[in-house]
């Protein structure tokens, strides 16, 4: 069969379905890819050889024995180092949580196990998945597949270059500005960020609740859709969870032949195409425009001016959460605590300035500045104002075209050590992401090139809230035109 | 010396009586082994998220309805943020700028007169743990219960209605009776169920502009809330009189000394940083569930006394002990549904049943009689198989051991002689040691009966059923 870690998902589930392939052959074939690349890659915090390896000769003898197995039975899939996972050390990219083993399992650990899906291991990230380069982990950088000098964005860096270096065959990551279409950008594979409360974020380690969205990774859409499909569900544990149930898979078109209606509007929002943008990713984007426009499709100018405030009312929101939701980290319960201290606040002080890295400390110190008292209506306020505006625009633009399409970020993958002393630089990668995060809409990151280099580039795909299903059937169709190449 | 009158506003916290926390499904049991009563969500552990619970925010509604105020249609919960052992969130969930209660007002019974205090607001929020800071030379550690944590309150805002220590005494009381009443909360103040903080101001009488305010914390009582502002007001009138100005700040009452010293400036923070929780949605109350709630909201005191004063023909004064206490009233109501007599139900419960009450320092709910009992009393009282002295004698003994009114009539031989055929011999003795009543009674001087009844009750040491000698005392003399 070659090399089964190659191959997606939707490809192998039938091989293993006719046991023409086994769930041990294909999670050995993953794991050997893990030895062979992880160390160098540091794609993982913690891999799970064992379990996974029991997990497949579980599902492997319920298949000999034709008893029911779920939608997933017998695929790796990688998991983001920020999913409670009871039994398992949960370190979330952090020193403070360098020991921490949760005492129960997130709602989508709960769900890949009812679907009999082998959980190879915890990937790295940026520290509390705040970073776009996965060099803010507490556990060393994850390095770009495609090229080690790179990056492979952040903060689900690790997620994205596993599945990139084919040692998983699905990961799933976060994206709470862009952390799941970003890295998935730069190294060239499919991210989708669903409709904000598709999928529950009970036993996810909180960064900033009301943008944090679990995301999954793959090789391509269809394999997206059906991974999105065994996360989703509503979940009384989380009060924001949706009660929709938005995905189904298999879906209609058997043969992967998705047919869009010819009808179909795309808008391309202006502010997408300021500065910063690089010429070889316009270009690439571009490229990919002509290919929808040339297919038949309506393609139009849109505007959407709320956009250019994106990272200024993210970075405002995400961290004024963060401040509140990372102050459980105090040492008096569980995680690091340091061993010298006169009294409580020196215990305080002490365990977070050594458990925190130093861009978990800079938005504590921000959100903890903008709700205080004096400047909490200059700048929460305002910023939930601007957001507000911005999803009134969302709203509208969907009035006129169907989707949105643009760049998912506004370079290739940077080299190591390139932004990480130039916060700002770093914050301005995730420009064309996160407005869709403040707006809470889904967005698919498809590959559409690579520059001269081979460093791959992403088209964002946008669609309406609770339109996740359109949104992966326009980016399936996309594929289907040959925009990678 | 000017005079002074001060201005009293009370921030009351109430434990909602619901089986679990607000946020997670722990029980609130009251006393449970420390750190016992907790799981992933109210420890505060990485991921986890809180869920409402539906009964705390209907009690919250129910106490909002029973105090006259406005139930908000959508209100949002906040993260008052602050870091301390007991809060392992680091941030409690409570509400804010958009409380669920806006408005109302109790009139409280004061000095003969009504009085009105207004209610600014009525919030929900989830408790804190509990720090204990053993004492020691060896001891270098707090210990941290998280039981309490997620226990749901609410905060009741008093306006600074309040006028005196005396006045904010009967405004708890009469608080911590609707409380009650409405069974929002059991209220228990030594359980820590009912908490009362104070701020208080003075300004010379007559002044319209409010003078600097200091909060009182950290009493434990309704009476030390008394005490407290008394204290306090006295120590501001002292600076106000010596040409000083009051400073705004936090102080701690010490039971113990009987006086108040300012918290340290590390046990506060001024600065919580409210923002809206963004893990759980706006608290959206429909027309539909407030109606729900509106009819399961008991009858309220001032009503109870009312219908009681009407429904079984007793003295407004009656009917008012009866419903000091929710308890107190549905002991006489389940008491009457058993005795129908409501006057001699009411006389005993207010009096007898009162003073062993007083006597044994307990509450009804703590009286080892139960109403069944009490009424199976007054009817033997009633029937005339006890005398009003035997069924006294009989209550203090059900009082001590718990005993049915039967056993304990059976063991002190409490029995009223109702054999004829003794009580037969007793009447014709009687008849036979007063010849010149007998005639006179035989002569038309039928008023004379009571005299034989007496003597023959007198000659049987108490015991002889009086209707019966009664009956046989006609039987003899002829009617």
């Amino acid at each position: 069969m070659g090399e089964l870690n190659k191959k997606k998902a939707w490809e192998l589930l039938p091989l293993l379905e006719k046991k023409e392939i086994s769930a041990v052959e294909l999670t050995q074939s993953c794991l050997a890819e893990i030895d062979r690349t992880g160390k160098k890659l540091n794609s993982f915090i913690t891999v799970l050889a064992d379990s996974a390896l029991e997990k497949a000769r579980e599902v492997d003898a319920k298949r000999s024995k034709n008893q029911p197995v779920g939608k997933l039975a017998g695929v790796p899939v990688a998991v983001k180092d920020i999913f409670c996972t009871k039994g398992v050390r949960t370190t979330c990219g952090s020193r403070i949580l360098e020991n921490f083993v949760p005492p129960y399992d997130a709602t989508i650990i709960q769900k890949l196990k009812e679907a009999d899906a082998v959980i190879l291991g915890k990937t790295n990230m940026d520290e509390f998945a705040m970073g776009s380069s996965t060099e803010h982990s507490a556990f060393g950088p994850t390095l770009n597949p495609l090229n080690p000098a790179k990056v492979p964005g952040g903060s689900s860096g690790g997620s994205a270059a596993a599945v990139a270096a084919h040692q998983t065959i699905l990961a799933l990551g976060t994206d709470t500005g862009g952390s799941v279409r970003q890295p998935a950008s730069l190294c060239g594979i499919a991210g989708f960020r669903p409709t904000y409360g598709v999928v529950s974020r009970y036993g996810l380690v909180a960064f900033a609740s009301s943008l944090d969205q679990i995301s999954p990774l793959a090789k391509d859409t269809r394999d997206l859709w059906l991974i999105a499909d065994v996360i989703s569900s509503h979940d009384r544990r989380d009060s924001t969870s949706i009660p929709e149930r938005l995905f189904n898979y298999p879906y209609s078109d058997s043969n992967g032949k998705v047919e869009l209606s010819r009808n179909t509007r795309f808008g391309i929002p202006k502010e997408f195409w300021g500065e910063g943008l690089s010429p070889e990713v316009r270009d690439a984007v571009q490229g990919a425009i002509d290919k929808v426009s040339k297919a038949g499709y309506k393609v139009e100018e849109v505007s959407l001016p709320a956009l250019s405030a994106g990272i200024a009312v993210y970075y405002i929101i995400c961290t004024a959460e963060a401040s509140s939701n990372l102050a459980r980290y105090d040492g008096v319960k569980y995680g690091l605590r340091v061993k010298d201290y006169a009294d409580l606040f020196e215990m305080y002080a002490k365990t977070r300035a050594a458990g925190f890295g130093a861009e978990v400390k800079r938005r504590i110190i921000l959100g903890t500045y903008v709700l205080s008292a004096g400047y909490y209506d200059a700048y929460y306020v305002k910023a939930q104002k601007v957001r507000a505006v911005m999803k009134k625009e969302f709203a509208e633009v969907f009035k006129k075209v169907d989707f949105l399409l643009g760049p998912t970020t506004p370079s290739v993958a940077f080299n190591v050590g390139e932004k990480t002393d130039n916060p700002l630089e770093m914050y301005l990668n995730d420009i064309y992401t996160v407005p869709i995060n403040l707006a809470g809409v889904p967005a698919v990151s498809i590959p559409c090139g690579k520059n001269k280099e081979g460093l791959p580039m992403g088209l964002q795909i946008i669609g309406p809230q609770k339109k996740d299903e359109m949104v992966l059937k326009a980016a399936m169709a996309l594929e289907n035109l040959g925009i990678r190449a | 010396m000017a005079d002074y009158e001060s201005v009293i506003g009370l921030e009351v916290h109430a434990q909602l009586d619901t089986a679990t926390k607000i946020f997670c499904g722990c029980s609130i049991e009251f006393g449970a082994e420390g750190n016992s009563q907790t799981c992933p969500i109210c420890l505060g552990m990485p991921g986890v998220l809180p869920v409402l619970n539906k009964r705390a925010v209907e009690l919250a509604i129910r106490s909002i309805l029973a105090t006259g105020g406005q139930v908000q249609p959508k209100s949002i919960f906040a993260r008052k943020n602050y870091f301390y052992p007991d809060l392992p969130k680091g941030y409690q969930i409570s509400q804010y700028e958009r409380p669920l209660g806006l408005g109302g007002s109790l009139t409280i019974h004061f000095d003969g007169h009504g009085k009105t205090v207004g209610i600014t607001r009525i919030h929900l929020e989830e408790d804190a743990g509990k720090s204990f800071h053993p004492e020691g030379r060896a001891i270098d550690y707090t210990l941290v219960d998280v039981n309490r944590c997620g226990v749901p309150l609410i905060e009741i805002v008093s306006e600074p209605d309040i006028r005196s220590s005396e006045e904010a005494y009967a405004y708890l009381v009469f608080l911590k009776q609707i409380l009650q009443y409405t069974e929002v909360s059991t209220a228990d103040m030594e359980k820590g169920k009912l908490r009362c903080d104070a701020n208080v101001s003075i300004r010379p009488k007559g002044q319209k502009e409010f003078g600097t305010k200091t909060e009182l914390k950290n009493m434990n009582s309704f009476r030390a809330v008394q005490k407290a502002l008394e204290v306090e007001i006295a120590r501001q009138i002292k600076i106000v009189e010596s040409g000083g100005k009051v400073v705004q700040e936090t102080l701690l009452w010490d039971e113990d000394k009987q006086s108040v010293h300012p918290m340290r400036a590390k046990e506060f923070s001024d600065d919580y940083r409210y923002f809206p929780e963004p893990d759980l949605l706006p608290l959206e109350v429909s027309a539909e569930w407030l109606e729900t709630v509106r009819k399961e909201l008991s009858e309220l005191p001032e009503a109870r006394r009312k219908r009681f004063a009407e429904t079984y023909q007793l003295s407004d004064y009656d009917a008012s002990l009866l419903t000091s206490e929710r308890r107190v009233a549905d002991y006489f109501e389940t008491t009457v549904q058993l005795f129908p007599n409501s006057k001699t139900a009411a006389n005993w419960i207010n009096g007898e049943v009162f003073r062993f009450l007083k006597e044994k320092k307990i509450s009804i709910g703590e009286l080892k009689v139960t109403p069944i009992e009490l009424a199976a009393l007054l009817k033997k009282l009633d029937s005339g198989s006890l005398s009003s002295n035997m069924a006294k004698e009989v209550l203090a003994e059900m009082v001590e051991t718990g005993k049915t009114v039967e056993a304990v009539v059976a063991q002190k031989g409490l029995v009223q002689e109702s054999d004829e055929s003794i009580l037969d011999g007793w009447v014709q003795e009687v008849i036979a040691a007063f010849p010149k009543q007998t005639e006179s009674y035989k002569g038309g001087k039928k008023q004379l009966l009571g005299f034989f009844v007496g003597e023959t009750v007198k000659k049987s040491g108490g015991k002889a059923n009086p209707k019966l000698v009664s009956t046989l005392v006609k039987k003899h003399l002829g009617e």
